[in-house]
């Protein structure tokens, strides 16, 4: 059992949670992800490692259905019944010179360790941070240590930049020419992240969180078309160039229990109004 | 009364040339549902099937078990009303005997040796349904753990081979701490093996007589991956591997990547380990759809298609490209299949996946095959009939053919060596790899049965006993 230390509201819908682990900090390196299981019921929940110190591990969590809202909804004090990890090919972090970080919505929360990283292996970082709004635009100040520059973008406007990151990242390419990109959010934004990283011929690593069951190379659910190979994100990944990926199928997969997902969500809300009610 | 008089008259008639029959579920009843379809036997039957058994004195029948039980002799116990004994007999020898009595291959090891098989027109004696009825009588024993020896064994994976070298080991005296990557122990028999076929009760049951014997399990690990193997290998004095088959096979035809396009282990280990047979009120949800193929011939091939069916499939295909002949799943599976009404298709091979806009698969385009000269594995060599194309119309596609070492091997086992088929390579008598390691089950012999990783994991207990001792 890992007990939840600590929970805060970060952005709507979207927490920063520490559990409790006694070894994970031992082994973990950016880019790596854990695997919960919240309980007897719960399924399997591939999350990022965000951060990981002595005796705990750091989540940050968005709820889009029913197991990341029970997840959400846990108190402090309370327990998850497993944790595993660290899983998954750490990120190759090397000195390139100058870099781009680009990270969207919740995926700004992963790409955190990596920025750290980037900018402790001795490289001149540029962070560009985009979400629908204001109070999506998550981690701010925790970045800036560790960024040269930074672009912020949001869809409205609120803050930043109107439109997506691949505005700033226009930009960024012309500019500064970066030797590799990074950049992890939701799928259409890497996509077209990669698109522009094949159009400028900048290797661009993405990390991919598509649908996993076990999350050790077991099954293969995970499984996405890179450079006309089949490979599992779990064990292959979850990084890899996202120049390569084949973003059309992915996301299409990413679809595939969309049905399934809306009936146990509406199931767990329905349970929770008749708990109150 | 009456009926049952009947009924014993009866067994008693047929006891010289048949098994007595064991009652199953019937088919009709049993696809809506994961209830065990065969039900066992009453002591009754159980002593009126033992009574079938000659006693032979050369027990050509225990030359046919991987793990050697004395079989005449359990079975001897059995018939002299003593379960106690007969239970200390099985339990010598298996650790897991619940589970062996219910899916092991008798028909190719204990019962393909029993005398009483080779008079003509005569079945064997039905050991795997004693062992199971012995078994699951759940006679607590005074189990006895030799005094502790002070020295720690490492055992990675709680399937069939780790559970047996550790419970051995135990036995033995010796400190085990097993690593296992679920939440919860068993390896194939609790993702693989469906509920209907080997209850999770039975399993657990067995497990705990495994954690009777001082056995520490550590939960969540994966050793090579969220533990160093070299940690291991520095903090224990002997490391046993048995971490299983790890990765599917896919065919790799064009449209592999369709949606509803799933390996067995997937869509077994959503069903059977998190549940999903009981979605919604568990969370792991698994797809349920009109028209399902289930792609092979094997034990799991089949465990698939008749958990396609329970789940709700309107059909069900089974599509081999091979004939009936060369199937290599057990023939009683087989005829379950047959009895809850999967269709099968011999000599097919899908060649292509078809999907709609949506990357739903829709169809296969499959070709005939026919049968020539024998291959390496001495079975007639499918070949492609040309112009044989059509397409066969299904919405959900499950390959089950087959297993190839797990990704996390290679790079967390690096020290390990690994033959050309990229499995452990260890010695077959004791399972000895390198000074101290040990390996069995299906990560040396690429995927087979429960009880050959059992007997794997029973001869490298035996290595690892003897290791040890001199090391002392």
């Amino acid at each position: 059992m890992h007990a939840v230390l600590s929970k805060k509201r970060i952005a709507p819908d979207t927490y920063d949670i520490w559990l409790s682990h006694p070894d994970i900090y031992r082994y973990a390196k950016p880019g790596q992800f854990l695997i919960i299981r919240i309980d007897e019921f719960g399924e399997r929940i591939p999350l990022t490692i965000a951060s990981a110190e002595k005796d705990r591990v750091r989540v940050i969590v968005k709820a889009v259905g029913k197991s990341t809202y029970k997840l959400c909804a846990m108190h402090e004090g309370e327990s998850v019944a497993d944790i595993v990890g660290p899983l998954g090919n750490p990120s190759e972090i090397e000195k390139l010179g100058t870099v781009c970080v680009v990270g969207g919505g919740v995926g700004i929360a992963p790409l955190f360790p990596v920025a750290r990283a980037l900018k402790s292996a001795g490289n001149e970082v540029i962070g560009i941070l985009g979400a629908a709004n204001k109070d999506h635009l998550i981690m701010v100040d925790e970045f800036k240590p560790f960024l040269d520059r930074l672009y912020l973008s949001t869809d409205d406007g609120s803050a930043g930049v109107k439109g997506t990151v691949t505005n700033p990242l226009k930009e960024v390419i012309a500019d500064y020419t970066p030797a590799t990109i990074w950049a992890i959010g939701p799928m259409v934004m890497m996509k077209f992240v990669s698109l522009l990283a094949y159009q400028n011929d900048i290797p661009c690593w993405v990390s991919l969180n598509p649908i996993m069951v076990d999350g050790t190379g077991m099954c293969g659910a995970c499984r996405v078309e890179v450079g006309g190979e089949m490979k599992f994100a779990c064990v292959h990944g979850p990084e890899f160039d996202g120049r390569l990926v084949n973003w059309d199928e992915l996301i299409k997969r990413q679809y595939q229990y969309r049905e399934e997902e809306r009936l146990a969500l509406e199931k767990y809300v329905r349970e929770l109004g008749e708990k109150d009610g | 009364m009456l009926l049952r008089n009947t009924y014993v008259n009866w067994v008693r008639r047929m006891v010289e040339k048949f098994k007595v029959r064991m009652r199953e579920l019937d088919p009709s009843e049993r696809v809506n549902n994961f209830e065990e379809v065969a039900l066992g036997y009453t002591k009754e039957e159980a002593i009126a099937e033992a009574n079938r058994c000659l006693q032979c004195k050369h027990k050509p029948c225990v030359a046919g078990c991987p793990v050697g039980i004395d079989i005449p002799g359990f079975i001897k116990a059995l018939r002299e009303g003593d379960i106690e004994k007969s239970t200390r007999i099985l339990k010598d020898a298996n650790n897991l005997p619940a589970i062996c009595g219910r899916v092991c291959p008798q028909e190719k090891q204990c019962e393909m040796a029993c005398v009483v098989g080779k008079i003509p027109g005569s079945e064997p004696v039905a050991i795997g349904r004693l062992e199971r009825f012995v078994a699951d009588q759940n006679i607590s024993l005074e189990t006895t753990v030799k005094p502790s020896v002070n020295k720690r064994v490492a055992v990675i994976g709680a399937g069939p081979a780790g559970l047996t070298a550790a419970a051995d080991l135990a036995k033995e005296g010796f400190s085990v701490t097993v690593f296992e990557a679920f939440h919860t122990a068993g390896g194939v028999l609790v993702y693989g093996i469906p509920e209907f076929r080997l209850p999770k009760e039975i399993v657990a049951k067995e497990v705990e007589f495994v954690k009777s014997l001082g056995v520490e399990f550590r939960f969540n690990q994966i050793v090579g991956r969220t533990i160093p193997f070299e940690e291991i290998k520095s903090e224990y004095d002997a490391v046993f591997i048995g971490i299983g088959a790890g990765a599917p096979r896919f065919m790799g035809i064009p449209g592999s990547n369709l949606n509803n396009i799933f390996s067995s282990s997937e869509y077994l280990t959503r069903t059977n380990l998190m549940k999903a047979y009981l979605f919604p009120m568990y969370d792991t949800p698994v797809k349920i759809k009109d028209r399902v193929a289930v792609i092979g011939a094997g034990n799991v091939t089949m465990d698939a298609a008749r958990t396609a069916k329970r789940l709700g499939a309107k059909e069900v295909h089974v599509v081999y490209r091979r004939s009936e002949e060369e199937m290599p799943a057990r023939i009683e599976e087989y005829h379950h299949a047959v009895e809850e009404g999967i269709v099968f298709h011999w000599l097919t091979l899908p060649v292509e996946y078809i999907g709609d806009i949506n990357n739903n698969v829709t169809g296969m385009k499959c070709v005939k095959m026919t049968l020539g000269e024998p291959d390496d594995s001495g079975r007639r060599r499918p070949i492609q009939v040309e112009g044989s194309e059509f397409i066969m119309e299904v919405d959900m596609v499950i390959e089950a053919i087959g297993q190839t070492p797990n990704a996390i091997l290679k790079a967390g086992f690096s020290t390990v060596r690994l033959n050309k088929w990229g499995n452990i390579d260890a010695d077959e008598a004791s399972g000895r790899v390198d000074e101290g390691i040990f390996a069995g089950g299906d990560i040396v012999t690429g995927s087979a049965t429960v009880i050959e990783a059992m007997g794997a994991g029973k001869r490298s207990a035996r290595a690892i006993k003897s290791y040890l001792l001199r090391k002392r």
